[in-house]
């Protein structure tokens, strides 16, 4: 029953990163994760998937143009 | 010729093409048989025009876009009313809708849901016709017979209809129950009901009476909060339902309910209940569900940037004077778009400081400004 949200077809795809693949993210794009866009720590799927405050969700979107589109935002305090 | 196959010449050749892309040269490779020499060729070529048609550094992409969206937006109607699909529901649509989705309107004019069935309920006619008199409002007033008022003996008698509860698929002692919940003094007889008002014996007494009537009639006696009238129609071989009002939370719980489709055209709402990646995807949809319905297309990159914009911060923003531009950090560029006299107070009153980082600022100062080749500096190499 939780999880169902997860499964709408508006929801994409939220994993959240480990340590390594934060840094190798922020380096890759070049970037402080200030600058990443953010998603608030009562957002339903955060709850869902059990991420924490600091975290960066790694987020694969469905995209008209692209057909997949990686993106990330970061959980804010 | 498989699509691994075109991902590793793809990479060979140092391209980075999205998925899209890539499936359409996996497609057209096989159509035509190419071998491994004619496949790089091909990624060659593609990867020419991709590195032409992308998008340059610096580019105004925010403008581009605030036009393209702009320009059609002066061919919609301002007519507000008109379903395309129920020809019972209202709902707005046009230049007014658009106007609504990029404010981010809290309370939206016309909110409404389209409820979908799992596989094993989708052509339950039965089913459905249940599910949406549990989803639907219905008031006292719609199931009874008779309904009399006596002034001579101070109360009132409401004969219930069987025929009707039968019709709309509820339970005799369901109401029944939410009868004597909502109201204390009420004798009950089998289908006949008599109310008293609480006041009897008073110059009040008849106001109260007809006040106690008025509240009897309209006792809700099924349906989910914030939904009003539903309609149920046929799409293909499955029953969808149609609602006036809208509330995803409570009916993505009621069982038999298609928990992946079921949607609704309020933002917050799919905000609040799916979360913020939803909530984008459903002000791009809206959006160009609105401009499509009126004959007008506009490229979805553009809309996209928007809605990209509304959500950066993890909550639906709007565009305007209480959203994105009201957040602007130049005071200059705040003050050009609405509020000037306010923002220049409060700026100087703070003390705050223009770094002139932004477009508009630059224009009012009249320096170059940061864009397309305006966006380099150059620099000098020092002579050892």
């Amino acid at each position: 029953m939780k999880n169902d949200i997860l499964k709408h077809k508006l929801v994409p795809d939220h994993t959240i990163l480990s340590k390594t693949e934060m840094n190798k993210v922020l380096k890759q794009l070049n970037i402080h994760q200030e600058q990443l866009p953010k998603i608030k720590s009562d957002d339903p799927v955060v709850k869902d998937i059990g991420a924490k405050p600091g975290d960066i969700l790694k987020i694969t979107r469905k995209s008209h143009t692209a057909g997949k589109f990686v993106t990330y935002r970061l959980v804010l305090e | 010729m498989d699509i691994k196959k075109v991902v590793s010449v793809v990479k060979k050749k140092k391209a980075d093409f999205p998925k899209s892309i890539i499936e359409e040269i996996a497609e057209a490779s096989e159509r035509h048989n190419l071998k491994v020499k004619e496949l790089e060729k091909l990624v060659d070529e593609i990867k020419k025009a991709y590195d032409r048609a992308e998008v340059e550094k610096g580019e105004a992409v925010g403008t581009v876009a605030a036009q393209s969206v702009g320009e059609p937006g002066t061919q919609m109607t301002m007519r507000t009313f008109h379903y395309a699909g129920v020809a019972e529901l209202n709902v707005t649509l046009g230049l007014p809708r658009l106007i609504e989705i990029v404010d981010a309107r809290k309370k939206i004019s016309t909110p409404t849901m389209a409820i979908y069935f799992e596989e094993e309920y989708g052509t339950n006619e039965e089913f459905v016709r249940r599910i949406a008199n549990r989803i639907g409002k219905i008031v006292l007033n719609d199931i009874i017979k008779d309904f009399n008022v006596n002034y001579a003996t101070m109360s009132m008698t409401v004969e219930i209809d069987e025929d009707k509860i039968s019709d709309k698929r509820l339970e005799y002692d369901e109401i029944i129950a939410k009868i004597e919940k909502a109201f204390k003094r009420v004798e009950i007889n089998k289908n006949l009901l008599s109310f008293e008002p609480t006041i009897s014996e008073s110059k009040h007494a008849i106001r109260e009476l007809r006040l106690l009537a008025d509240k009897v009639r309209d006792l809700q006696i099924s349906g989910v909060k914030n939904i009003g009238k539903v309609v149920i129609s046929k799409e293909g071989s499955e029953w969808v339902i149609h609602t006036e009002g809208s509330n995803l939370g409570a009916v993505l719980k009621m069982e038999g309910v298609n928990k992946t489709k079921t949607s609704t055209n309020d933002i917050h709402e799919v905000e609040k209940v799916l979360g913020i990646e939803a909530g984008r995807n459903a002000i791009i949809h809206e959006a160009q569900t609105t401009m499509e319905e009126q004959g007008l297309t506009v490229d979805v990159r553009h809309i996209m940037l928007v809605a990209d914009m509304m959500t950066a911060d993890g909550s639906v923003k709007s565009i305007g004077r209480h959203g994105i531009s009201g957040e602007k950090a130049s005071v200059l560029a705040r003050a050009s778009f609405e509020e000037t006299g306010k923002h220049l107070l409060r700026a100087s009153i703070r003390g705050e400081v223009d770094y002139l980082t932004g477009i508009i600022e630059n224009i009012i100062i009249g320096q170059p400004i940061p864009l397309g080749t305006g966006s380099v500096g150059v620099v000098m190499k020092e002579r050892d």
